[in-house]
């Protein structure tokens, strides 16, 4: 396992979670709505060839939730702020799901300090006709079993669930009420995104499972469709968390991405 | 004592086998039959203007969307058709949701409409409405409790101060707030609160800026005596005695000759409610935000836990959410309980899930004959404690 550290620090008075580990080019990783509990074996396999930061955002993990957190767009702008305070520059900016909205977000308002975007199984647009599954109808099992394709790994995520803390069940309902408070309606899109995406000129890889019950395939299409030059990679037999499930392919995606600039 | 009879408008002809899941949200319109409902809404009328005939002090209507357990959403519509055909009654409507609605002056206009055609009949409820609704009408849960404190306030402003005033808030804004027509009642109507109980809605209702009734809905028992207490609790620290007419208890009722008979007659359609009609899985009744995170697992530990199981209705009559039996037992249980909690209004619902006309009416009128005469006397204004 690469080394990598823990720490809290402030982001214009917001106390900030940061996981970082590994060497090489920076790349900031922005988790979904499930949070980032642990440095996790994506993580880890990012960090052999990445330095990688991977703050929980504000109202998530061990992150303050302020105030002034309404929207995305905050999120977005915060995350711009964030840049700047930990001086990154040539960014590799990774999002998934929620993450992956947020990403496109920072990217449609700046992308001075990022060098390239990949998003994975992204939020943020909306493709009429083609309903998102309703996460916040699923109780923990079924979102489990909708998560993924292979239900032997959804089955293990529920036994997982069983041991957790009282600790990481308070995180988990922090992490439940601000994914709510962020995406209730328009539900996990900002109508207005899309009109602005084509101003994302870094290379852009759209990294989406082909059994994603979340935001179907044809989200990543979407996205595609709105952002010049970017390339859709559809991985066969993988749900909505393809970093988990199906890492080999994730990292591919990721390393093709980064490797064009 | 003031008695109210209280109608949730159930779709009382649903096919039970059809609700598995649950009778919310997405509980199919398919199942909604409009022929059956236009002789259930006509009943249903029919019955509240009958508290009406027999004595009762207020007849309550309720807003719920998308479900058989209640064909209410628009509770104003039913409350302006009652205001015509009764002449006693308050009309209370309990409520109407804040914070579903984008503008919050439509409520303030329809209350003051009502309020103006019945000459001052009109008992205002505010609610945020139930988990589920913010599913049904997409409203962001984690503001609910912020808007629906906005929107109380844009309400009050409306209605009291002389227009035009402007109104700016996080949620709403307004640059001339100038109702036409303003509330019959000065100030304004009296607002009920229908409540479950959460500490933050009983230190704002008794506040003494508002001195709202906290009306106590569906609740065990040991729920609704700490929550009075603690209301009345309130009031003191406030500096003020907390008067009866501030406490109000809602909940299923029903009356027979005996006992016996009562719970006979009244079994199968009191568990058709609670376990059929009622039925929603924790996350349709509880959206994140909607309550604070330490209330959301509180409710998860207490009420989540009860509703797992069957409830019969010797468990529901056990703990004090349904009170079923003879005139005599009905009346003695509330004095009882009114003695504990010193409430001054009982809002009943009198007609439940599937019961119907027949022995509703029955029930409403021995309620009316023979038990309201003997509870009469308490619960009323004490003028030394106003002092």
């Amino acid at each position: 396992m690469a080394g990598h550290k823990a720490e809290t620090i402030n982001v214009n008075g917001c106390a900030t979670e940061v996981r970082r580990g590994g060497s090489g080019a920076p790349l900031l990783f922005l988790h979904g709505a499930g949070g980032i509990s642990a440095w996790a074996p994506y993580l880890d396999a990012l960090a052999k060839r990445y330095d990688v930061i991977a703050p929980s955002h504000p109202g998530f993990g061990g992150s303050d939730d302020p105030e002034w957190l309404d929207n995305i767009s905050d999120m977005a702008f915060f995350y711009l702020d964030f840049m700047e305070e930990f001086g990154l520059e040539d960014v590799h900016l990774l999002g998934n799901s929620l993450g992956g909205w947020i990403a496109s977000e920072i990217a449609v308002r700046s992308t001075d300090r990022i060098k390239t975007l990949t998003l994975v199984s992204a939020a943020g647009v909306n493709v009429v006709g083609v309903p998102m599954g309703d996460i916040f109808l699923w109780s923990n099992e079924e979102a489990a079993r909708q998560m993924f394709f292979n239900q032997e790994m959804a089955e293990q995520r529920i036994a997982a669930a069983e041991g957790m803390t009282d600790e990481q069940k308070d995180v988990q309902l922090k992490n439940y009420f601000t994914t709510g408070k962020l995406s209730w309606n328009p539900r996990f899109h900002n109508p207005g995104l899309v009109k602005w995406l084509h101003r994302i000129k870094v290379p852009t890889m759209l990294l989406w499972g082909e059994n994603d019950n979340i935001f179907p395939p044809v989200y990543g299409e979407a996205y595609r469709d709105a952002i010049p030059g970017s390339e859709l990679w559809i991985i066969p037999e993988c749900g909505h968390l393809p970093h988990q499930e199906k890492l080999d392919e994730f990292l591919a995606g990721v390393d093709a991405n980064t490797s064009k600039n | 004592m003031r008695f109210s009879f209280f109608h949730l408008m159930p779709y009382g002809v649903v096919d039970l086998d059809a609700i598995e899941h649950t009778a919310w949200i997405n509980f199919s319109n398919s199942n909604y039959d409009p022929k059956e409902g236009h002789k259930l809404y006509n009943r249903y009328l029919d019955e509240l203007e009958y508290a009406d005939e027999l004595g009762f002090d207020g007849i309550c209507v309720n807003e719920h969307h998308q479900t058989a357990y209640g064909i209410m959403p628009q509770p104003s519509v039913l409350a302006g058709a009652l205001s015509r055909r009764t002449k006693n009654a308050k009309i209370c409507v309990l409520g109407r949701a804040l914070p579903l609605t984008e503008n919050p002056l439509s409520i303030a206009e329809e209350y003051a409409m009502i309020d103006n055609v019945t000459g001052g009949r009109l008992i205002a409820g505010f609610v945020r409405g139930i988990g589920c609704e913010y599913h049904s009408y997409m409203v962001n849960p984690s503001s609910s409790l912020a808007k629906f404190h906005e929107a109380h306030e844009l309400i009050m402003q409306a209605w009291t101060q002389p227009g035009p005033t402007s109104f700016e808030g996080k949620y709403y804004r307004f640059q001339y707030v100038n109702m036409w027509p303003r509330p019959y009642q000065e100030p304004h109507p009296p607002v009920w609160i229908p409540s479950q109980g959460s500490s933050e809605t009983k230190d704002w209702a008794s506040h003494p800026d508002r001195k709202y009734t906290m009306l106590m809905t569906f609740s065990p028992i040991a729920n609704v005596v700490r929550n009075m207490n603690a209301y009345s609790d309130k009031c003191d620290e406030y500096g003020y005695k907390c008067q009866p007419d501030q406490l109000g208890w809602a909940l299923p009722l029903y009356v027979a000759e005996t006992d016996e008979k009562a719970i006979n007659e009244a079994r199968p359609h009191i568990e058709n409610f609670f376990n059929k009609f009622v039925l929603a899985p924790t996350e349709y009744r509880m959206p994140p935000g909607y309550s604070s995170i330490n209330s959301y697992k509180m409710i998860m530990e207490n009420k989540m836990k009860f509703r797992e199981q069957y409830l019969t209705i010797e468990m529901l009559m056990e703990n004090g959410m349904f009170i079923c039996g003879s005139p005599s037992t009905v009346a003695e249980r509330l004095e009882g309980y009114q003695e504990q909690m010193g409430y001054g209004n009982l809002v009943i619902m009198g007609q439940f899930a599937t019961l119907d006309h027949e022995h509703t009416k029955k029930s409403m009128q021995m309620f009316a004959e023979e038990v309201m005469p003997r509870l009469r006397h308490i619960g009323e204004p004490n003028a030394a404690a106003a002092e």
